[in-house]
């Protein structure tokens, strides 16, 4: 358990002549909960796209579980048990929430070729996706179609998606964006349980969430991690301060 | 509960018109109907198969017409060959071709798949606009190619001397290739309505919705959709043997884009993303070009802001229109 | 193959590559921008053909024609964006492809019924129908070399537009920040009109030059229109620029294929056969140099950036 479930080493992305990332470099241990943090701009969407593969680095590496993925396109990470979920919403809009569910197992249980059977009435596909909703609370919602479910509805859905998967680590970019007070700690309850068996890159801008869950946080400004201790040494540094300065974290 | 029963409603009455169509044409005196509504049920295989790319998995295709002129031209060169008494080329032996539809049929929709594969293969490395440009642009190479063959007719077309022999049917005699044609129709829609509701199917709706969350779940996207485009492939070369008996013609113009858009055209009419929508929308181009030239021949100017009109105004389609609003998915 | 005939072919070729400029300029701008396939604008082609020929044949002017047929166009390409087009900015291709399929549908039906079915023909204009030595030893129609003239002067004012005036600011900034050039208090509306606007009146100068050189007939404006997207798909949608090139460049190649592919042809192949397998080469060699490039770059040599020309 001593390896790293994610190491990122180095990693540079420009656009034109703007460095999104600028020789990031970090780690994450299996069942840790580490917190991504930084100002506005400093390149922490960029960083997940790389990660999941959705960005190709200029350079640098990713090694996830043992492998070396930089190169790898975005199914196969997926397939290997690296999830990912949106900060503004990826959903499939016209299926209902269960069957949103059932495309993210059916991914992993492979088996996609087949032409004949109702993939609705399959029980393999739906009970799983019944059980994961109900473990973020939606399972009354099984049957609404996306498009009917309320925003923060819409945020456990994505979710529900990754967590179905039984992944190895999961890159969540601001899972609760838009959530409300209540919400917020509905899904951090979802998230606590996980620490120990999936290993997570939390993008976050809310504070108490980050000390709250996380178990090490690495702060990133301009590209490049500032520095990465528990959430209290983040809190107490002084650079970390003047860099968040006029910024409302 | 509403709606399901106008759905199955609008099926039934459906069922029933085209099953009776025949005899009350007959009765009518007038059996020529009989055959514009093969030529409407041929148009509609083309149309079904259409649409489980375009509908389902939104890949615009504007290449569908050549794999229909490819089914068609199967059937017109074998039967070509056989009539002629010359051997088929590039094929080793001395096979003269053959009338036989047991033979013509499956090789028409095998060659038309075979077809569907490279350009697929190919076109499915792009999307959007690039996608449906390389699409045409590869049907547009086929239309081409057969206008500079002088072999099989060229610019003008192979006549089909023959209809495909299919005992105990007589495919000449009008009734029986309506019905023969109506029962390929429902066999096909019976099996597009099973692989949309598979777990195939539920792949290819996923990449129309959302196919970067596709990808991120870890499906291998090009190959499904490459799947879906033989399969789309097959169909229509399937209708396109089957036009060639119908007409005794094949010509390159089966090929052309025109043709791809007139099939986007009867599957945008009719519903796109439903299994029986294009039926419609075949029944209500075809049914309009009969009507309207009746009147003028330039029916073209109403249907042209017509599809305008459904294109802006009637999402859904006519099939859309008749069931009315649904809860739930198809 | 001489050296003159090869002249003469590059020629061809850079003629036929302006027309197709012409054309290019106009649907990508109009792609780059609003984001709308505009199948239709094979049809303001048509419809510049038409008029020119017509007024032309009324008044025995050729420039009043030209001039007649830019403005038809215009006026006709505005009228429809704001009466059908407008409302599909918003939609996915499909939808466009298939309204704008229906424009064709209608377009080419009025032009039937106004016109008849038969083709019409228009001369070349007395003055301008001598030869031209400009390769020595060969004389060159003065009209191709009127065509050429036309086409660079039409591509020095468009990069002029772009680059220097303030219309030209707005459609590189509306091609990147709609929601921003409209808070900017700037009628977003009337640019994509005006835009629109310029664009058809393009098309309405190709067709109108085009007509002395082909015939006037329903269907002349589909033909251009697949070389016209094979053009901007090569030189990159919303890339002025990338119109210019990909239009010389499709322009030559087909030329190029279709006066040498069957010679060269004919060291494979006997003559009959040559000629035939050399015609359909050629006219395939366009798709597949279109093929090529998008392997080679997926969207085209140049990119639109919100800079254009």
């Amino acid at each position: 358990m001593s390896d790293p479930v994610l190491e990122v080493i180095e990693l540079t992305k420009s656009f034109g002549a703007v460095a999104a990332s600028d020789g990031l470099t970090f780690s994450v241990k299996r069942g840790e909960i580490h917190a991504l943090i930084g100002p506005n701009g400093a390149g922490k969407t960029t960083a997940i796209g790389q990660l999941s593969g959705e960005i190709r680095p200029d350079s640098g590496r990713v090694r996830f579980d043992g492998q070396d993925v930089t190169h790898m396109p975005t199914y196969r990470r997926a397939q290997l048990g690296l999830q990912r979920s949106y900060q503004i919403t990826s959903l499939f809009p016209d299926f209902t929430a269960e069957d949103n569910v059932a495309m993210a197992i059916q991914a992993q249980q492979g088996h996609s070729f087949q032409f004949w059977a109702c993939a609705k009435r399959d029980a393999t596909l739906r009970q799983p996706a019944r059980l994961a909703l109900k473990r973020v609370g939606l399972d009354d919602k099984a049957n609404v179609k996306v498009t009917e479910l309320a925003h923060g509805e819409q945020r456990q859905l994505e979710l529900a998606m990754v967590l179905a998967t039984g992944p190895t680590m999961l890159l969540l970019d601001e899972p609760m964006a838009g959530m409300g007070q209540s919400e917020s700690l509905a899904m951090m309850e979802i998230l606590r349980p996980l620490k120990g068996e999936v290993g997570i890159l939390l993008v976050e801008h809310d504070m108490d969430v980050v000390f709250a869950l996380a178990d090490v946080v690495s702060v990133l400004v301009k590209g490049t991690v500032l520095m990465t201790g528990t959430p209290e040494q983040v809190r107490a540094n002084a650079e970390v301060r003047r860099a968040y300065l006029g910024d409302e974290g | 509960m509403i709606s399901l029963s106008r759905r199955t409603a609008v099926h039934v009455i459906g069922l029933v018109i085209l099953a009776t169509l025949p005899v009350a044409a007959d009765l009518a005196g007038e059996p020529f109907l009989t055959t514009v509504a093969s030529r409407v049920l041929i148009y509609a295989i083309a149309a079904v198969s259409l649409d489980l790319i375009l509908g389902y998995g939104a890949m615009v295709s504007f290449g569908h017409g050549a794999f229909f002129g490819v089914g068609a031209y199967v059937v017109g060169i074998l039967t070509h060959h056989a009539f002629n008494g010359s051997a088929v080329p590039f094929l080793p032996g001395e096979w003269m071709g053959t009338t036989s539809a047991i033979l013509q049929w499956p090789l028409a929709i095998l060659v038309s798949g075979f077809f569907a594969l490279i350009i697929g293969a190919l076109s499915l490395r792009t999307q959007g606009v690039y996608f449906i440009m390389i699409t045409l642009a590869f049907a547009q190479m086929l239309y081409y190619f057969m206008t500079s063959l002088p072999t099989y007719g060229g610019e003008d077309g192979l006549n089909v001397w023959e209809r495909s022999s299919l005992p105990p049917l007589d495919l000449y005699n009008d009734q029986q290739f309506y019905y023969l044609t109506l029962a390929v129709l429902l066999a096909f829609v019976g099996l597009m309505q099973r692989f949309v509701n598979s777990r195939f199917g539920m792949v290819i709706k996923g990449c129309k919705q959302n196919e970067t969350r596709m990808k991120a779940l870890g499906y291998p996207v090009y190959r499904y959709k490459l799947a879906a485009f033989v399969i789309a492939g097959m169909g229509a070369g399937l209708a396109g043997a089957l036009a060639a008996n119908h007409t005794e013609f094949v010509g390159p113009g089966m090929m052309h884009w025109t043709r791809s858009g007139e099939i986007m055209v009867m599957v945008i009419l009719g519903g796109l993303g439903t299994v029986i929508g294009p039926i419609l929308g075949a029944a209500t181009l075809l049914m309009m070009e009969e009507v309207l030239s009746q009147f003028t021949e330039h029916w073209m100017v109403i249907l042209g802001p017509f599809l305008i009109f459904v294109v802006l105004f009637l999402r859904g389609g006519i099939y859309g229109w008749l069931i009315g609003p649904e809860k739930g998915d198809e | 193959m001489t050296l003159v005939l090869f002249l003469e072919q590059t020629l061809n070729g850079l003629q036929q590559g302006v027309m197709l400029f012409l054309m290019a300029a106009g649907l990508t701008l109009v792609f780059g921008i609003m984001h709308l396939i505009n199948l239709a604008h094979g049809s303001l082609y048509m419809v510049g053909a038409y008029v020119t020929a017509s007024v032309t044949m009324a008044s025995g002017n050729f420039a009043v024609g030209v001039v007649a047929g830019m403005a038809a166009a215009g006026v006709v390409g505005m009228a429809v964006e704001l009466l059908a087009l407008r409302r599909l900015y918003a939609r996915d291709h499909l939808d466009q492809v298939l309204a704008t399929f229906g424009v064709i549908l209608t377009f080419n039906e009025l032009t039937k019924i106004i016109w008849g079915p038969q083709a019409m023909f228009l001369s070349t204009p007395e003055w301008l129908s001598s030869t031209v030595e400009i390769i020595p030893g060969a004389p060159y129609p003065a009209y191709r070399l009127f065509i050429i003239a036309v086409g660079l002067l039409v591509g020095l004012v468009l990069r002029h537009l772009i680059i220097n005036t303030r219309l030209g600011m707005l459609i590189r900034a509306g091609a990147t920040t709609r929601e921003m050039v409209g808070a900017l208090g700037v009628d977003i509306d009337r640019l994509f009109t005006i835009v629109f606007g310029i664009g058809a009146m393009l098309a309405g100068l190709a067709g109108a030059m085009a007509g002395p050189m082909l015939a006037i007939e329903v269907g002349m404006g589909e033909k251009i229109l697949i070389l016209t997207f094979v053009v901007i798909i090569i030189g990159g949608i919303g890339s002025v620029r990338g119109a210019l090139v990909g239009a010389l460049l499709v322009g030559l190649v087909d030329t190029f294929g279709r006066a040498f592919l069957p010679l060269i042809m004919r060291a494979f192949f006997e003559p009959a056969t040559a000629d035939s397998v050399g015609a359909s080469m050629s006219s395939m060699s366009i798709y597949i140099l279109m093929a090529l490039v998008l392997i080679w770059r997926p969207r085209g040599l140049f990119q639109a950036y919100g800079g254009n020309g």
